[in-house]
């Protein structure tokens, strides 16, 4: 398509120069990687609302914008005071903090990690990773038909790579914290590549933020491997700007006996499509991939989930939570597939809505597809508003309406907030919901 | 306290209290039993003020005021109370925080300082004594996973803790084994007192074995059709209730 092209030809560009910029500095690999994914990106077109999966999610606005693309760090441009709002207690020496896609290592502090941790920018690969890396890297978020994912693999530079080897526990929670501030409209592409080693346990807070209101653009793609029998728990907060465009896909590849767990948190942002994909890749297996989503004004968020169910006895559960207000628009589409020949699946799925505004729309389709026999399966969808019975309930408690309405809300999310399981996260996150729902709550 | 004077109530276009008349003063107990559909519950939410039921005609004066003029926010921070049939679950919201909002908004009101956590952990854990819970209750999603009984007793907790002036139980004994029925029954008497009152709605006469109530009304179509004293309840329960209908009533 013509108009595509045109379009395109701003990132197309900014690629070509960035190949240049890290000529001579990458493994060989790295740069074949890059190559193929900018091939495939030259020859795709963005997508459209003519393609089913971008049905209600029309990504021309972010398209419009003349963004730059910037592949070097301005030292000192954002000072620790901007960035310790969105730090966490649980990882304070255990945190890598990238500014507009850029990792800066004066605001970063990996002191409290045990050596053998690998937590280190993907441009910076020490020699002894160099394998882990190259067998994950690109490995599983396809680029091969995805326009966004192929346009962030082909500028693969400063992003997050950890990697918890076989048999290590880490304490902390390792924190990617990705800052977004600019003066003019800025596209980057953060890229994260988690592999959590044999029967090693860890937890990674991904977290997405800016401390204005500024116009860019995150083109995020995170890829997470867990080997048998690893432990991971993943929160994936979304905090941008109400202004910002976010579009992220997450691939996640199960081997046999591990448990991964996934909190997926959208609050920020005016265009928010978020891909989640899981593959339980051998039997065992233990899914969890839960979300909320709160918005309100104008914003859109949109989040395709596909859970994968290739092999026998492996579980998947998965609670998505929305709350809408204003004139703002959700949507959920979540695929699981059953796999032939994976029989005892035993996969749950649940998509609530809460509709706090008349003007606020969301749309649900939960689908499952069962090749196998022998499952445990289920599937469901509302979208509704506070009812007046638990209204009815609060006041005849002497709760006035306002606050009955906001403890109900809150209830909600909460509902979701409530089982993760680090106390700061879930404190900052309790406090994000009711500053955005403008409720002033007083809870413990 | 209240003062009913033919009260009539609709819901969904069709009359239910059809010209209910009712007294109720300070320190008494009043049980309201009548058979399914005579408007017994429909007269427990009319009283806290359920939007969905419309009174037509008749006035409430409970303390000199017109309660119907309320919201039922208000009500219950004037210090009326309904213990509901069917306790709604609040998925997320913890007994104790819930509790703590509920008793705060009408401390506000009656003028008393507001509790802060930990003061009110104090109170909370006096009053759960009353009710024979488990502390672990305290920290649960309101109701949520709650049994039949648990959700009941949840409900005279939460009359332990706002103390009303005027309770209404709308059936809060059904369908509650023995020792949860004791134990409800004993928490209302513990609460009853000279400055307050209390309506039990039920369908049953099993209650009153462990309360006695100082009046018994038999409610009919809409209207209290007879009132007496404990040995109306045991009448009823060994007659039923087809005995009741008055003569001039159309059946």
């Amino acid at each position: 398509m013509q108009q595509a092209a045109t379009e395109k030809e701003n990132y197309f560009s900014a690629y070509k120069l960035f190949v240049r910029t890290r000529e001579g500095k990458d493994p060989a690999w790295l740069n074949e990687l890059r190559s193929r994914a900018g091939s495939r990106f030259e020859a795709l077109d963005f997508p459209t609302t003519r393609n089913e999966e971008w049905k209600y999610t029309n990504v021309a606005p972010i398209l419009k914008v003349p963004f730059r693309q910037v592949f070097d760090l301005e030292p000192g441009a954002v000072k620790m005071a901007a960035i310790e709002p969105y730090t966490y207690a649980e990882s304070r020496t255990s945190r890598m903090v990238f500014i507009n896609g850029l990792y800066a290592p004066e605001l970063s502090d990996l002191s409290g990690l045990p050596k053998e941790i690998v937590v280190t920018s993907l441009a910076e690969i020490p020699q002894e990773s160099n394998d882990v890396a190259r067998r994950h890297l690109g490995a599983y978020a396809s680029y091969e038909e995805e326009t966004f994912t192929a346009l962030n693999t082909a500028v693969i530079g400063d992003g997050a790579f950890v990697h918890i080897p076989d048999g290590s526990m880490v304490e902390q929670s390792i924190h990617l914290l990705f800052v977004s501030t600019a003066k003019e409209p800025i596209a980057s592409h953060p890229r994260v590549l988690i592999v959590a080693g044999k029967g090693s346990i860890a937890s990674v807070i991904e977290s997405y933020v800016s401390p204005g209101e500024d116009i860019y653009f995150n083109n995020a793609v995170t890829e997470v491997f867990a080997d048998e029998n690893a432990v991971l728990n993943h929160y994936r907060l979304q905090e941008e700007s109400e202004r910002a465009f976010h579009v992220a896909t997450t691939r996640i590849h199960q081997k046999r006996d591990s448990n991964y767990t996934s909190y997926s948190i959208s609050l920020g942002g005016e265009i928010v499509r978020h891909n989640l994909n899981a593959v339980l890749d051998d039997e065992h297996v233990e899914t969890t991939i839960d979300g909320l989503y709160v918005v309100t004004g104008k914003q859109h968020v949109d989040n395709h989930t596909t859970i994968d169910h290739r092999e026998p006895f492996c579980n998947s559960h998965q609670v998505y939570k929305g709350i809408l207000d204003g004139r703002s628009r959700a949507i959920f589409n979540g695929k699981i597939f059953v796999r032939e020949g994976a029989v005892k699946t035993d996969a749950h799925q649940l998509n609530k809505n809460l509709l706090l505004s008349g003007g606020a729309t969301a749309n649900t389709k939960p689908q499952l597809e069962i090749f196998a026999d022998d499952v445990k399966c289920s599937h469901g969808a509302t979208i509704g508003q506070l009812e007046d019975d638990e209204l009815f309930y609060l006041a005849s408690r002497g709760i006035n309406p306002e606050m009955a309405r906001a403890l109900l809300t809150f209830g909600f999310a909460e509902d979701v907030i409530s089982k993760i399981k680090l106390k700061s996260v879930r404190e900052r996150l309790d406090r994000a919901v009711l500053d955005k729902l403008h409720q002033s709550l007083e809870i413990e | 306290m209240l003062e009913i004077r033919n009260l009539h109530a609709v819901i969904d276009g069709s009359e239910i209290l059809k010209g209910l008349n009712l007294t109720v003063n300070a320190g008494e107990i009043h049980a309201i039993m009548g058979p399914n559909g005579s408007g017994k519950s429909t007269l427990a939410k009319v009283l806290a003020g359920h939007p969905t039921y419309k009174v037509t005609e008749g006035e409430v004066i409970y303390e000199g005021r017109n309660l119907l003029e309320l919201a039922p926010d208000e009500r219950a921070r004037e210090g009326v109370f309904l213990a509901f049939q069917y306790p709604i679950e609040i998925p997320g919201v913890s007994n104790a925080n819930f509790l703590r909002m509920a008793y705060n908004e009408k401390a506000k009101h009656d003028g008393r300082e507001e509790l802060d956590p930990l003061e009110f952990d104090d109170l909370l854990k006096e009053k759960m004594k009353i009710v024979e819970m488990d502390s672990s209750f305290i920290n649960r999603s309101v109701n949520e996973g709650f049994s039949g009984g648990e959700k009941k007793r949840n409900e005279i907790l939460q009359m332990a803790v706002l103390e009303p002036k005027l309770a209404v139980l709308d059936e809060t004994d059904s369908g509650l084994d023995i020792d949860a029925l004791r134990v409800v029954a004993n928490g209302v008497s513990t609460l009853a007192n000279k400055d307050n009152a209390v309506i039990l709605v039920t369908h049953y006469q099993r209650l009153l074995n462990y309360i006695e109530p100082n009046f018994v009304h038999v409610l009919y179509k809409g209207q209290i059709v007879k009132s007496g004293g404990k040995e109306l309840a045991m009448e009823l329960e060994s007659k039923g209730y087809d005995w009741i209908k008055p003569a001039g009533a159309k059946a």
